[in-house]
């Protein structure tokens, strides 16, 4: 059975080199969402049961802290992938995530894809693979951002 | 591929001994961030002939005080009246921030290498700014808008480490509006108030709409970011004897003599500060050298 | 003894050798005085042969020598009265040609404006050099390419240098820490001379072997009673140079010494100098070739009047390469690997030659004695096994 989002994920960066049963696998488990300027795609804490593949759109990866405020650390933009604690337990998320701007995203039922991964290891292990490279990459950036390259060090 | 950059053919007013400043009249002092301001100058004389080519500095002389090298932030086209933007980071600049209009300051210079405009033409420009350092890259946008024609896609990428940290805000959303020219801005912390992007400048690489295989880059900022800024643009599949960084070292002269701006075989004042990511690769990150 | 023949009215060319009488000596000396120059050679001061002004050849340190080793220099007496029978003490030429304190200009303020006005060189010296050693004579023109050839030229060396006569002496003997033959920087003077000595003593009879090395140097030189050259004195003057060339007292294997110092930033033995590098200086002031300098800018009481000064500055010094916030290089570590690279190394993509001439200053005045030909050495030795990495080409 062909699901109408097949040949979106084919085309999308983060799936490249993935065989046709396994991206078949994953559009099984995927839909289109939309959210409005400002609305929570989900609270610090919440169950993590999706990961979103962001086509358009801002979301912030936020933090509420006493006497500061929302805080954000980072935003993901079109083309991003946002989550992972989907994969590992206790499977909650450690940030609230809320949409800047109008945004369309892919998102993905994290038990669902879970329960394809214990069946099929090879599926496991692609997933896995690509997830690996993001949280590499947002680990990077992270501590860059901790280097406080542009402050006044003496 | 060769990529050593010959000096341009500029004229500086006067320098039959390089080593003896010539007097500028301040017109205004601007405060850009609250540790950043730009000085606006002209020449006592007439200073016709002064011209200089982006990326270049000047060394700036306050009277009695002493004397930094500061990159030209102006347009080359509005020469011999400079742009000098700076951070207050130590005697010189903090006594040149306390000038008034009016007062007079020694300048020497063009001096040093410039970013690659002429062999932008006809491909990709993608300019990767991290705080101040758009002041010096500032003068290279001035030359691609003023031939916009002459360029394919422009792409300015530009981070800082807050909001409020931000320069020529208004000039680029000036540019935004009036010419083919893409920018972003993203920011390392921000408050609530700020609904743009979170996040180091590194990130907006990937996803930047340049062509890698025929573009010419332009990086400038502190060096840790230029690292990870050219890291990104040749995983890209940008050429790194196409891709330019300015570097900084301690300078006392200006003109090659006094060794301190010695960066591994190379003095940044003539040799650089733009230099091919090819040629300083070697020694670029390598821990007190 | 030799029968002093009539001064002949003949002019003397480019690589004429001709043989002078010692007492001659004085006449040359004082030929140069009375065209103008400012004389400057070697002369005991402070049991030390340094380099300052000579009224008469009896300034010269006859009947001395020096004893150097790492961190040693010692004045001994002489079995003769030669002349120059030393090599080279704490002073070089540079200490003229590129002084070590220097202003620059003056400036006035006047309300909100501001006069510069150059350093006014009251009569610029004019200099005459006698007794430069060939490592010298190569430091001289290596000094050269720093401040002349490149885009900007100094005005005030290249002034000195212009009107500099230069009489260059043949080494009699190598000094302890001497390793000239190893860099191809001597002993014997090639070029860079208006003239060049070779001092000639044998049973009691005490004379010199001039080489003309320009068209100054041969008219200056018709003053002074002189005889052509035979071939015995120039024998005598070769087995000289070949004696003190088979007697180096260190030698330095310069065999892709600029590779093997790039791709080594990180050996071990740059730790093993710091342990003995005390940052002191010495080496970069006793240097011949070394040129780094500073500038200070310092006003009157009355904030009038500002002046700049340039003087000597070493790259051992902590804020040599400061900027906003802190010294690129700021362990002593650091320091010392930068200037043994620069001088072996990084000179060469520079400049096209070696940093070093081989003279030694460095190995002697160091306080502790660090040796740049051992610590060079034991690089070599323990050589990384790494690709060689040469940081002047593009990578591929």
């Amino acid at each position: 059975m062909i699901h109408t989002l097949e040949p979106i994920l084919r085309e999308h960066p983060f799936f490249q080199g993935m065989e046709d049963r396994h991206i078949e696998l994953i559009a099984g488990c995927s839909m289109n969402v939309r959210f409005e300027a400002g609305q929570v795609i989900f609270h610090e804490g919440d169950p993590a049961d999706h990961f979103y593949l962001i086509r358009e759109g801002l979301v912030s990866v936020q933090f509420a802290i006493p006497h500061r405020g929302l805080t954000t650390v980072q935003t993901v933009g079109g083309g991003e992938v946002l989550g992972w604690s989907w994969l590992f337990p206790p499977y909650r998320w450690h940030f609230d995530a809320r949409a800047q701007q109008p945004t369309h995203a892919l998102a993905f039922d994290g038990k669902c894809l879970r329960a394809k991964c214990d069946e099929d290891h090879d599926l496991g292990y692609e997933i896995y693979k690509r997830f690996m490279q993001i949280v590499t990459e947002r680990l990077e950036s992270t501590r860059l951002q901790l280097l406080d390259m542009y402050g006044n060090h003496p | 591929m060769a990529t050593i950059l010959e000096q341009p053919e500029v004229v500086s007013a006067g320098l039959a001994d390089p080593m003896l400043p010539m007097p500028y009249r301040i017109q205004r002092v601007k405060q850009e961030t609250d540790d950043t301001f730009t000085l606006e100058i002209l020449p006592e004389d007439s200073g016709k002939g002064f011209s200089f080519a982006p990326g270049q500095f000047n060394m700036l002389y306050v009277f009695g005080v002493g004397e930094v090298p500061i990159s030209i932030s102006s347009d080359p086209d509005d020469a011999p009246f400079l742009k000098h933007t700076t951070r207050m980071v130590g005697t010189v600049t903090k006594a040149m921030r306390q000038l008034k209009r009016g007062d007079t300051m020694g300048i020497r210079g063009p001096f040093g290498s410039h970013w690659p405009v002429q062999e932008a033409t006809g491909r990709d420009v993608v300019i990767v700014a991290g705080g101040i350092g758009l002041a010096p890259l500032r003068p290279a946008l001035y030359r691609l808008m003023a031939e916009r024609e002459k360029y394919r896609k422009i792409v300015l990428l530009y981070g800082t480490r807050a909001p409020e940290d931000m320069l020529y805000r208004q000039e680029l959303e000036q540019w935004r509006g009036k010419f083919d020219l893409e920018i972003q801005v993203t920011v390392d912390r921000a408050a609530s108030s700020w609904r743009g992007n979170v996040g180091v400048v590194t990130t907006m690489i990937p996803r930047a709409p340049f062509d890698p295989t025929n573009t010419v880059a332009m990086v400038c900022g502190p060096e840790v970011m230029m690292r990870f800024t050219v890291m990104e643009l040749l995983k890209r599949g940008v050429a790194p004897e196409r891709t330019y960084l300015s570097a900084e070292r301690n300078m006392k002269c200006g003109i090659g003599f006094c060794g301190h701006c010695q960066y591994g075989p190379m003095f940044v004042c003539k040799d650089g500060p733009v230099f091919a990511y090819s040629r300083i690769a070697p020694v670029l990150g390598r821990s007190e050298v | 003894m030799r029968t002093l023949r009539a001064m002949t009215a003949e002019p003397l060319h480019v690589g004429d050798t001709v043989v002078i009488e010692r007492e001659h000596l004085e006449q040359l000396l004082q030929t140069l005085v009375t065209r103008g120059y400012d004389v400057i050679g070697p002369t005991l001061r402070e049991g030390a042969i340094v380099y300052d002004r000579l009224t008469s050849t009896e300034d010269l340190p006859a009947g001395w020598t020096d004893e150097q080793a790492g961190g040693k220099y010692r004045l001994k007496r002489r079995k003769d009265n030669a002349l120059f029978g030393y090599v080279v003490g704490p002073h070089s030429w540079k200490k003229f040609l590129h002084p070590p304190l220097q202003r620059l200009w003056q400036a006035a303020r006047n309300g909100k404006g501001l006069r510069i006005l150059p350093a006014e060189e009251k009569a610029r010296p004019k200099y005459a050099f006698i007794g430069v050693r060939a490592c010298e004579l190569h430091a001289i023109a290596i000094q050269d390419k720093v401040f002349l050839d490149g885009q900007f030229v100094d005005p005030g060396y290249k002034s000195r240098r212009e009107s500099l006569f230069l009489v260059a002496v043949n080494c009699g003997q190598a000094g302890g820490n001497c390793f000239c033959a190893s860099m191809n920087t001597g002993p014997k003077a090639t070029s860079g001379f208006d003239l060049a000595l070779t001092e000639l003593l044998q049973n009691g009879i005490h004379y010199f072997l001039v080489d003309v090395g320009s068209v100054r140097g041969g008219e200056i030189l018709t003053a002074v009673p002189h005889q052509p050259a035979n071939d015995p004195d120039k024998q005598h003057a070769e087995r000289i140079l070949d004696h003190t060339t088979r007697h180096m007292g260190r030698r330095l294997d310069t065999r892709g010494i600029k590779e093997l110092l790039y791709r080594n930033y990180e050996h071990p033995q740059w730790d093993s100098v710091t342990e003995r590098c005390l940052s002191c200086a010495n080496c970069t002031m006793v240097c011949p070739t070394c040129f780094c300098t500073t500038v200070e800018d310092v006003t009157d009481l009355t904030g009038q009047h500002a002046e700049r000064w340039r003087r000597w500055d070493s790259c051992f010094t902590v804020d040599f390469s400061y900027i906003h916030g802190g010294s690129v290089r700021a362990t002593p570590r650091s320091r010392y690997r930068q200037w043994v690279t620069h001088k072996l190394a990084t000179w060469i993509d520079q400049f096209g030659v070696s940093g070093c001439v081989g003279c030694g200053r460095c190995i002697t005045w160091c306080p502790v004695g660090i040796d740049i030909t051992v610590e060079t050495g034991a690089i070599r030795e323990s050589d990384s096994v790494k690709a060689p990495a040469d940081l002047s080409k593009e990578p591929a």
